[in-house]
């Protein structure tokens, strides 16, 4: 089997390949501060499926095996530590994101990473699906909608997949508020202490440790 | 019966016993467990039931796959809300006498996972649970262990109808099955069986 092994360049020519090939696609770069170094392209919602689809099937890469994707709850708290205090107001809005880890079987390139966003963090939480085109995206999305919320449109069978379905609420959103159930911690430690507080005996002068 | 007399008597050749005794004797060295692993402790559980420590020397040889036909549930596993209701569900089918052997910190009290919002804090809070074995996951001797140690204590069952029992049988059998609400399951204890001390700090 012909082993094209051609490397993906640096995120900004590919950024501008796809600009080239979409027109008005819109795609950015992220970078990545961490020690990762991980930087990653931002889809416009728009162009998201026609960007995904040309990286499947167009580009020299032929990005043809989605092998992670998962949520990212951005608040507002989190934006204005990443971007400062002196961002704007409309770019600390808080929002929603899902990133999917590409890699190529057919020319071993990768990995690519790319990310969508919601419009915020309430009711715009509609995002376009990838499993149409990947589909090892089925499950993963699943486990996005079900535990941060967003709403993948064109998934072939979107529902809970770890909580049940009778379940209300989003687990992994910064603001959720998991049930109390700690009446009975032996030995309790930072963020159990406080959890426990209110079960604990607070007759004794100098109570809890 | 005097233990003196009784290893006299055996060492003449007469073998004397109670009813109890041969009828527990009968119980404990043929206990069949419920096919039943959750997680990495099944594993741990699969790996004692193989040749290196087999567990088919005490008579726990076949795995029922039927709670029907088993008398004693290994709980080995992480046990999530989601799963609590179908753990209760299988052990009100098993028929009693029965026991459960909570494996592995998580069936005891959640273990590595107790702050998850999935994660029921230990199976004792919805069955009652006759062995704990602390262990991430505990080794296959320790399991073993407790098989032993649970035969020890159905060598001490007593056949004789007992009022008090009968009682704790009449509630065990009453064991709500928790509906999985939106929050959280429902009821999230069963606190007729699950009364951990208050704690109280110094």
């Amino acid at each position: 089997m012909e082993n094209t092994s051609a490397a993906i360049p640096d995120l900004q020519s590919v950024a501008d390949t796809i600009n080239g090939a979409i027109p008005g696609a819109g795609v950015t770069v992220v970078s990545n501060e961490g020690p990762s170094g991980q930087d990653s392209l931002l889809f416009q919602n728009k162009y998201a499926e026609a960007c995904a689809r040309w990286l499947k099937q167009d580009s020299p890469w032929k990005m043809d095996y989605l092998s992670n994707a998962t949520g990212i709850d951005w608040t507002e708290e989190a934006l204005k530590k990443k971007l400062g205090k002196d961002a704007e107001p409309e770019a600390t809005a808080g929002f929603l994101e899902t990133v999917y880890h590409l890699y190529s079987m057919q020319t071993s390139a990768g990995p690519l990473v790319f990310r969508i966003r919601t419009g915020n963090r309430s009711d715009d939480v509609a995002l376009p699906s990838m499993t149409p085109i990947w589909r090892s995206a089925e499950l993963q999305e699943r486990e996005i909608f079900d535990l941060y919320g967003i709403h993948f449109e064109g998934h072939p069978d979107l529902r809970r997949i770890m909580m049940w379905d009778s379940f209300e609420g989003h687990p992994m959103r910064k603001d959720y508020v998991e049930p109390d159930d700690y009446e009975y911690e032996p030995t309790p430690h930072a963020d159990v202490l406080k959890k426990s507080a209110t079960h604990q005996n607070p007759s004794k002068k100098g109570g809890n440790q | 019966m005097d233990e003196g007399l009784k290893s006299e008597l055996q060492k003449a050749g007469i073998f004397t016993t109670t009813l109890s005794d041969l009828y527990n004797w009968g119980r404990r060295n043929s206990l069949w467990p419920l096919q039943f692993g959750l997680a990495c402790c099944a594993i741990e559980m699969i790996a004692t039931s193989m040749s290196r420590y087999d567990l088919a020397r005490f008579g726990a040889e076949v795995f029922r796959p039927s709670p029907r036909q088993a008398d004693l549930m290994i709980v080995s596993g992480t046990v999530t809300k989601k799963m609590a209701p179908q753990v209760v569900r299988l052990y009100k089918q098993m028929p009693s006498p029965k026991y459960v052997i909570a494996m592995g910190a998580c069936a005891i009290s959640g273990g590595p996972f107790k702050q998850g919002y999935n994660v029921l804090k230990g199976i004792d809070r919805f069955i009652p649970v006759d062995i704990h074995i602390p262990g991430c996951p505990p080794r296959p001797e320790a399991l073993l262990h407790a098989i032993m140690t649970l035969q020890r204590k159905i060598a001490g069952d007593s056949l004789h109808w007992d009022r008090r029992k009968a009682e704790e049988e009449q509630l065990m059998a009453e064991l709500p099955i928790p509906e999985c609400g939106t929050h959280d399951l429902l009821p999230a204890k069963n606190a007729k069986i699950w009364n951990p001390e208050p704690v109280i700090r110094s």
